[in-house]
């Protein structure tokens, strides 16, 4: 509930400011389309896109950390550390480096540069080990995640200053390219992989118990490890074709779902959905308000929002 | 009941087979125990019924099931396990942690209802666990914890019980209730098989004993049968002596020193 107001009260304040305000009345005439043309525009062509992206980033990015926060039984696993990050980096340095920067080239490489990654993980892991076992899926992750770093330095130290700036950029993470013809394909693909999340819910509440446990339980481990893990991977990959990286909101916003008292995994998905959203949002609103017309990195300003907000529930906690 | 016949398990990699031949019976009504010195094979056994390990050859059955084509969901509203660890990554409340034994019973979007909030609280009576129901899991004794998941695995709804070392980590009062527990749920009809290394305590409780040695059976039968110094000392590598208790009657093992 509280949530949900939270959310609320960040989209219309995302909505409302900006370089030019907008009174609340206004933006909910300019939202039906009623008033003035050029509210209109800027409230539904600029804003509006912005906001559904913040939306589907902050609730995949939080969804995708609650669930591997569970599967892999540790509260510090996040998409990131998957090599997901580093994939999609890759994919969309390589874009910038060819000169590939339109509106659909580049999500398309830095999702199918986050899909190889996790490809490899998988692969890396099932060479160690032949299961899916957690440990050596979030090792497999952390190597793959380093020799991204590795490839991207090598493309961008023959680069231009262009070329850098632009990937840079990419890389701090940001919702203003936001396209509405690119928003709907990252929105069905969100939809689709966060209802498949939301359906193996009780399997993360097994896993969660330890392998051996789960699998007495009825689950059938190695399986439902791989399922959660892809669609953990693919969610975050969807925010990350869309937004670049936008760091801490998988790490942060399931622990501050848990420290709301949410506990079995599907209210944990669905409140860091909501709260992963409304923090996107809002950050977004701080990020292109505080220096207007100049923007801050998205990516900073969820991580200032969030390192606070989780020192002070750490200190209550202990 | 559960039923082993000739299981052979070769982990990938491994010299020797984890298990070379095992055959076993564990009937209800009674306690059967797997006693065996640490790598013998027991804990195999058990993470083959739960599905984590496969048979390279031959077959275990639960009831009528054969575990290696069965769906372990439904598998799971028959057979329960109680394995050697678990720890929560999460604290739960005791009463949501309980309920986990009533997921095999449900799909996906079908919702947990009253009648599995009194089969909960049906299988905490049982096990002398309801007024842990309202605390965290995190806030159990090692004995607590025990009770709240033998409460789990009693709200699961089977009758066949496996347990892997349930015993680790108790005092001597807990471990007892615990035996004396497992004891009451036999007798009820459940069938029990228990992995332990309390072989003492296992010689007071259990109807059969299974001996495995290198994933071997070297005896079976009744207390009587395998506590025996001439059966135990060349599994054990260990000088022993096995008398009878006197206050209880029952065979009791007594490591001798070497120096």
């Amino acid at each position: 509930m509280l949530l949900a107001v939270a959310l609320v009260a960040a989209c219309a304040a995302g909505l409302a400011l900006g370089p030019v305000p907008i009174g609340l009345g206004d933006v909910a005439r300019a939202l039906v389309g009623v008033g003035e043309p050029q509210a209109i525009a800027i409230v539904r062509d600029l804003r509006l896109s912005r906001m559904v992206l913040a939306i589907i980033t902050g609730a995949g990015l939080g969804m995708s950390g609650a669930a591997l926060q569970g599967t892999l039984r540790n509260a510090l696993a996040e998409p990131y550390l998957l090599g997901v990050s580093g994939g999609a980096a890759v994919g969309a340095v390589l874009a910038v480096v060819a000169g590939l920067t339109t509106a659909i080239a580049l999500p398309v490489a830095a999702f199918a540069g986050a899909l190889s990654a996790v490809v490899l993980v998988l692969l890396i892991a099932r060479a160690a080990r032949g299961r899916a076992d957690p440990r050596i899926l979030l090792m497999a992750g952390v190597v793959v995640g380093a020799f991204a770093n590795a490839a991207i330095m090598v493309l961008l130290a023959g680069a231009g200053e262009g070329t850098v700036r632009n990937a840079l950029w990419w890389m701090m993470g940001s919702v203003a390219g936001a396209d509405w013809s690119t928003i709907r394909w990252l929105a069905l693909y969100a939809i689709g992989g966060a209802a498949a999340l939301v359906a193996v819910a009780r399997d993360i509440d097994l896993l969660a118990l330890g392998e051996d446990a789960a699998a007495g339980l009825g689950v059938h481990v190695a399986r439902a490890t791989r399922r959660i893990f892809l669609l953990a991977a693919l969610l975050a990959a969807v925010t990350v074709a869309g937004a670049g990286l936008v760091g801490f909101v998988g790490l942060i916003v399931p622990a501050l779902a848990r420290a709301l008292g949410a506990r079995r995994a599907r209210v944990v998905l669905l409140a860091s959905a909501v709260l992963g959203a409304a923090l996107v949002v809002g950050a977004d609103v701080v990020a292109r308000t505080v220096r207007a017309p100049a923007e801050l990195p998205l990516g900073a300003v969820t991580a200032l929002i969030g390192v606070p907000f989780f020192l002070v529930r750490l200190r209550r906690v202990s | 009941m559960i039923s082993v016949s000739n299981a052979v398990v070769r982990y990938p990699g491994a010299r020797d087979n984890a298990l070379d031949g095992a055959s076993l019976e564990a009937l209800p009504g009674r306690i059967t125990a797997v006693v065996g010195p640490n790598g013998s094979g027991k804990s195999t056994v058990v993470r083959t019924l739960i599905g984590q390990v496969e048979l390279t050859s031959g077959a275990m059955r639960v009831g009528a099931v054969d575990v290696a084509m069965a769906d372990r969901r439904l598998l799971a509203r028959t057979l329960a396990v109680v394995t050697q660890r678990e720890e929560l990554a999460f604290p739960l409340p005791v009463r949501e942690y309980v309920m986990f034994g009533r997921y095999p019973h449900h799909g996906a979007w079908s919702a947990l209802g009253a009648a599995d909030d009194r089969l909960v609280d049906a299988a905490a009576l049982r096990v002398g666990a309801s007024d842990l129901l309202d605390r965290r899991t995190d806030e159990l004794s090692g004995g607590e914890w025990q009770r709240a998941r033998l409460a789990r695995a009693l709200a699961q709804g089977g009758d066949v019980l496996v347990l892997d070392e349930p015993g680790t980590f108790l005092d001597v009062a807990h471990e007892m209730a615990l035996f004396e527990l497992l004891d009451g749920l036999a007798r009820e009809g459940r069938t029990i098989l228990l992995v332990s290394h309390q072989l003492n305590l296992v010689a007071r409780f259990a109807a059969h004993i299974v001996l495995l040695d290198h994933g071997r059976v070297v005896a079976a039968g009744t207390p009587a049968d395998v506590m025996r110094g001439d059966v135990l000392e060349p599994v054990y590598h260990w000088p022993l002596v096995v008398s009878r208790d006197p206050a209880v009657g029952a065979p009791v093992l007594v490591p001798l020193r070497k120096r």
